[in-house]
């Protein structure tokens, strides 16, 4: 609340009967603001999922019942690059936002195929890292510690793959329909999710590599 | 909140802007975020294998620069700011960010509680005779 506000509407500077008599009323907020706003609620829901599981995978991260340790099982070496590759398809997504504001359809393409690319690069790594640890008999049978492990890295990758699906979905629809405004929506959504998946993996990366690896 | 004025647009989460920005503009905020980003992994990842940080506070650092790198990717890559066309969205943040540290904090915490004040495996063993 400005002092201008005051001046400007000396009877009812909180604006509480605005509805009445004004010129400026804004109305219900636009069918993009809802549908992001909405997005983000899911998405901020789905990250209170992903930290009961981290919960789990703090509390249970010595229970590796004569087991393989952190420190036996994981290469941060392949936790940096799947890093790199999920950071940079994130910085990818949002030039195809960029290009999307701008009208830009070729860019567009260029991006999403790039984030596509990445996204698929980081999930082979995830697949060869858990085979290669199934192989080795510590599957996520073996211990609580490792239960908590897959449970959590591969819900992240189960997000992952559906938001790989997702793009695909997107680039056919942005083909077939154009640059419509429900079609707008749906990119931005899903380029939230993307986001937020990353911000999910830097929590990981974190808790689960590199404190694990010191166990 | 001087800028505050009645009947203006709020913002969905992941537009810059409700205006259409300038194309550079867009890519640059991408390109900070992306150079903050790397810059928090690089350190993260490095950080245990040096001395530089006491090693029990190891740990510590790597929290700190998690929440950090997290932050870089709010406000670079979802556009979740602090202008007056972002309450609800900040809002909401909060909440979730309340709830997982809820969530968290408190599992430690219980399941700590449990392991100190539980007896030993062998008394327990015993006790049922």
């Amino acid at each position: 609340m400005s002092v201008a506000d005051v001046a400007a509407f000396p009877h009812d500077p909180y604006h509480l009967r605005r509805a009445a008599n004004e010129r400026d009323v804004a109305g219900p907020a636009s069918k993009r603001i809802i549908a992001g706003y909405g997005f983000w609620l899911f998405l901020l829901s789905d990250i209170v999922m992903f930290s009961a599981f981290f919960a789990a995978y703090a509390v249970l991260l010595g229970a590796n019942a004569g087991g393989p340790t952190g420190s036996q099982i994981f290469d941060l070496r392949n936790t940096a690059v799947e890093t790199a590759c999920l950071l940079i398809s994130s910085f990818t997504c949002g030039m195809a936002s960029v290009a999307v504001d701008a009208r830009r359809r070729g860019w567009f393409y260029a991006a999403m195929t790039v984030t596509f690319l990445l996204g698929s690069c980081f999930l082979v790594l995830e697949a060869r890292e858990f085979a290669s640890l199934v192989a080795q008999g510590a599957g996520p049978s073996r211990s609580g510690f490792l239960s908590a492990f897959f449970t959590v890295v591969g819900c992240h990758g189960l997000h992952v793959t559906a938001g790989l699906l997702w793009l695909l979905t997107m680039m056919a629809q942005i083909f077939a329909k154009g640059l419509r405004a429900d079609i707008l929506r749906r990119f931005l959504c899903f380029s939230l999710f993307w986001h937020a998946l990353d911000i999910i993996w830097v929590a990981l990366f974190t808790v689960v590599y590199l404190f694990g690896i010191q166990q | 909140m001087s800028e505050h004025v009645f009947g203006r647009d709020d913002v969905a989460p992941g537009d810059e802007s409700p205006i259409g920005e300038k194309i550079l503009h867009g890519i640059r905020g991408y390109v900070i975020g992306l150079a903050l980003a790397v810059l928090f992994t690089v350190i993260s990842f490095t950080l245990p294998a040096t001395h530089l940080v006491w090693a029990p506070g190891v740990p510590v650092a790597l929290v700190v620069f998690a929440i950090a790198q997290m932050g870089v990717h709010l406000v670079f890559f979802l556009h979740i700011t602090t202008g007056p066309d972002n309450t609800n969205n900040v809002l909401a943040l909060a909440f979730g960010a309340l709830m997982v540290a809820l969530v968290i904090a408190g599992s430690l915490f219980i399941m700590s509680n449990l392991n100190q004040n539980m007896a030993p495996m062998n008394v327990m063993m015993n006790m049922r005779h």
